[in-house]
């Protein structure tokens, strides 16, 4: 077990006016690992991400990432081009619309060689073959690979848009309600696909969600927000079952069971 | 291979007004390689919410639950959650009474997932003979498990609780919703894993399978409420 940490935080505080959407926060992601924040609308989640990712700076606190040659980054220190770069190779990022990551104009298998090429890709055949490869790993019907985004279902495009980010295997992934929106036969699908594809790829996400039944079945570690604070954090499995934080029991206990 | 100390635990209620239920007090129990300990007592006495402690599920308040783990031993009660997720990988598996899976998954991936070292065929290899010795014919693996009945879901959370091999396995009421057939074949299972030198603890309503399997009990008794 590596104790190395992919990536850690601080510290991290943010407001937005009189409101706090992180108050002291700290975090930290290990190689392969899922960690899902969970909390309701307005808990600061889904800055926490941003924040995490480099594309929202914090007022206070630091985020360093680990790359593959150990050396140490301080995210909201780097220069945007090697930012910019980190998010192009080693990261990737997952809208909850879809349309956020995707080129609408470009054809799907466009889409998705787009990123391969931009990561040093220079041969044609071999990107498109690579990118075929990609739509049928997100069960995209190669056939579809010449058409565009905007003849695809909802649930085609979220799997477009992982294929995209996962084609050049990023060893951390940013997924910001992944599910969210789509109809609810098609969530199992993906559900199953995104568990599959990270532990087959080994990649660490971190993973927010509002739904605590996504984040039961993909995260090893679950943080639970209240008003930019972190209010419990653990192994999901205990935190779900048996929450020792006021709101994590009210989170848990108003879940309706179908 | 398993060993509490001094193990406590209780409910704090926030939402019914900070209400506390002690569950769990002074729970000394220990299990051996190859070794079975039946947990007994009346109903909501306790047995669920102990098995449950040490397998990390719940968190245990007090005292000290070790786990054997690569050559180790690791407080489940104290570890980091990620520890705790390599334990349960490759030391300490657990069988609860239902089936928590991914919808729309087929029984024989649910199964396969579950195998550790072994490549994906054999793994799928495996998880078929282990569907196939619990009763649940060929035609019914490529189906996801939503829409079997209560015994059949019993038995695909079986196969998948002893492909991992674990040295350590926690079984809560696994025979609960099984026919006298099926529940003799999961008897044998657990017997066969015993003389592979794997430590059982678990829950057995059926005397008559408790009885088969078990080679010491453990009393579990109900906490007055203060």
């Amino acid at each position: 077990m590596s104790d190395e940490t992919l990536l850690s935080a601080r510290g991290l505080t943010l407001s937005f006016g009189a409101i706090p959407a992180l108050v002291d926060v700290d975090a930290d992601l290990w190689p392969g690992e899922v960690l899902a924040v969970v909390g309701e609308s307005g808990s600061g989640k889904s800055t926490l991400l941003n924040v995490l990712s480099g594309r929202m700076a914090p007022q206070s606190g630091v985020v360093w990432y680990r790359d593959p040659a150990r050396h140490l980054h301080d995210v909201h220190a780097m220069p945007q081009p090697a930012l910019r770069a980190l998010h192009r190779s080693d990261w990737g990022f997952v809208h909850q619309n879809p349309r956020e990551n995707l080129r609408m104009g470009v054809s799907a298998g466009g889409n998705v060689g787009e990123r391969l090429m931009a990561h040093g890709s220079r041969h044609y055949g071999q990107i498109r073959e690579h990118a075929i490869d990609w739509l049928e790993q997100v069960e995209i019907d190669a056939r579809r690979v010449d058409d565009l985004p905007r003849t695809f279902s909802g649930g085609m495009l979220q799997r477009l848009q992982i294929a995209r980010t996962l084609v050049t295997h990023p060893r951390l992934v940013f997924m910001d309600e992944p599910t969210g929106g789509l109809d609810v036969s098609v969530q199992a699908r993906l559900l199953d696909l995104i568990r599959g594809l990270v532990r087959r790829l080994n990649i660490a996400a971190v993973l927010v969600t509002h739904d605590l039944a996504v984040a039961r079945l993909l995260a090893h570690r679950i943080m639970v927000m209240q008003r930019g604070r972190v209010v419990e954090s653990g192994l999901t499995d205990q935190v779900l079952d048996d929450p020792q934080h006021e709101y994590t029991q009210l989170l848990v206990s108003s879940v309706l069971q179908a | 291979m398993l060993q509490t100390q001094g193990l406590g635990k209780q409910f704090l209620l926030h939402l019914q007004g900070g209400l506390r239920i002690p569950v769990l007090d002074h729970v000394d129990l220990q299990v051996q390689a190859g070794e079975c300990v039946a947990l007994v007592g009346p109903s909501g006495a306790g047995k669920s919410t102990l098995l449950r402690s040490l397998y990390g599920n719940y968190r245990a308040d007090t005292g000290h639950i070790r786990v054997r783990h690569e050559g180790e031993y690791v407080d489940i009660a104290r570890a980091e959650p990620r520890l705790v997720v390599q334990v349960r990988s490759r030391s300490l598996g657990y069988v609860s009474q239902f089936l928590r899976v991914v919808p729309r998954v087929p029984a024989l991936d649910i199964v396969a997932d579950a195998a550790r070292d072994m490549t994906q065929a054999q793994a799928r290899a495996r998880a078929a003979a282990l569907l196939l010795r619990l009763n649940i014919p060929k035609r019914l693996h490529g189906l996801p498990p939503a829409t079997f009945s209560g015994g059949e879901q019993q038995r695909i959370n079986l196969a998948r609780g002893f492909i991992g091999r674990h040295p350590i396995l926690l079984l809560d009421e696994p025979t609960a919703s099984l026919d006298n057939a099926n529940r003799d074949i999961v008897v044998a299972m657990i017997r066969e894993a015993k003389q592979d030198g794997v430590a059982i603890i678990g829950i057995f309503h059926d005397t008559e399978v408790r009885d088969a399997v078990a080679d010491h009990l453990y009393h579990v008794t109900a906490m007055q409420d203060s």
